[in-house]
């Protein structure tokens, strides 16, 4: 069954979604397929319906921020209970209007995870029924995990630098 | 009175005047002395150093030794505010709370190296000391603090309750301290 997986879904994928694909691989044993992002719940809610495939599950989602492309990618990770597959699908967005529609109406189980990626990178999901920071203090005024913001605390005056190796 | 066969041991009585039937002292001594010997904590532990804690708490360590049988989650009665652990900074305002709603006297034991100045999380979720929102008395290093490290940090606290001036807490630099901290 492994390994199969990948060549699986891309085929039903193509049967109704031809020409969003934009690249598919398995990376480290784990099928990933990038997306256009415009129809990304559309097919997740294929996906998850279709007979042969059945991603009933969402087990995660999260932003990944990519400088060098001014770019965030919104990746799911679905995964079937019945056969053990997986698939993981990458849309990718602009970074100064990073937005995608929520997938709550697909998974409920999406709302907690979508609000995290907010709180982290800034992506708006539209649609989403409460989007608020999740585990942040709620007047921070950045997206922490997006790279162009220092990791340190900016607080501290006793720091010294030199020996860090800076 | 100690007999030869009790094993009790008491309190050194505080220096004063002594004669037949009578023992005069200062009360501020008195009161400093009854303070010293029964500090009831206010366990703020949020992590690693809390698990020292509860060491420290047990039969082997025995802070009930030092009249610190009591320790209690709550605000009423209790003395001693010891934060153990990382301090987020979502956490600060309920620390901040807690500390507000404890009685005059009260004295505050930073345990570790988070709690004292964010410790190892020097990262934007961290606050880098409790001292930026509460005033402290003592510091207790370490990573995490061996439970004697703690028991000292305690006697150093009741070093300060023993000698402490009754005025003390209405003198000017107390409230321009807390006022620091926008403590009324």
């Amino acid at each position: 069954m492994e390994g199969t997986g990948l060549e699986k879904t891309i085929g039903i994928l193509n049967q109704k979604y031809e020409g969003e694909v934009l690249h598919a691989a398995m990376l480290y044993d784990f099928p990933t397929i990038t997306l256009k992002k415009d129809k990304i719940i559309e097919i997740i809610k294929f996906l998850k319906e279709h007979p042969d495939t059945r991603y009933h599950y969402l087990t995660t989602l999260c932003g990944i921020h990519f400088p060098e492309l001014n770019q965030i990618a919104v990746m799911y990770q679905l995964h079937n209970m019945m056969s053990g597959e997986r698939v993981r699908l990458k849309i990718y967005l602009p970074a100064e209007k990073p937005e995608v529609p929520t997938l709550t109406t697909v998974f409920a189980g999406a709302n907690w995870m979508e609000r995290e990626t907010y709180d982290f990178f800034g992506v708006i999901f539209t649609g989403h029924p409460d989007l608020r920071r999740i585990l942040n203090v709620e007047d921070m005024i950045m997206f922490p995990l997006r790279k162009e913001f220092p990791l340190e605390d900016q607080v501290r005056e006793d720091k010294n630098d030199t020996m860090f190796g800076r | 009175m100690q007999t030869e066969t009790s094993n009790i041991k008491m309190v050194q009585a505080p220096e004063g005047v002594e004669g037949a039937g009578f023992f005069a002292t200062s009360l501020e001594k008195v009161v400093g002395m009854a303070r010293k010997n029964s500090i009831w904590p206010l366990p703020f532990a949020t992590s690693c150093c809390g698990i020292e804690f509860m060491a420290t708490m047990g039969a082997h360590y025995d802070l009930a030794r030092f009249g610190s049988e009591r320790l209690s989650f709550s605000p009423r009665q209790a003395d001693l505010l010891m934060v153990m652990g990382t301090i987020a900074k979502k956490m600060g305002p309920v620390l901040r709370q807690v500390y507000e709603q404890m009685a005059e006297p009260r004295w505050v034991l930073s345990v570790g190296a988070c709690a004292s100045s964010g410790g190892i999380f020097d990262t934007y979720s961290v606050l880098q000391g409790i001292d930026r929102i509460i005033p402290v008395d003592v510091y207790v290093p370490g990573c995490p603090p061996r439970p004697e490290q703690i028991i000292d940090g305690v006697m150093k606290i009741q070093r300060l309750v023993e000698t402490e001036s009754l005025r003390r807490r209405d003198s000017a630099e107390y409230k321009a301290m807390l006022n620091q901290y926008g403590i009324e």
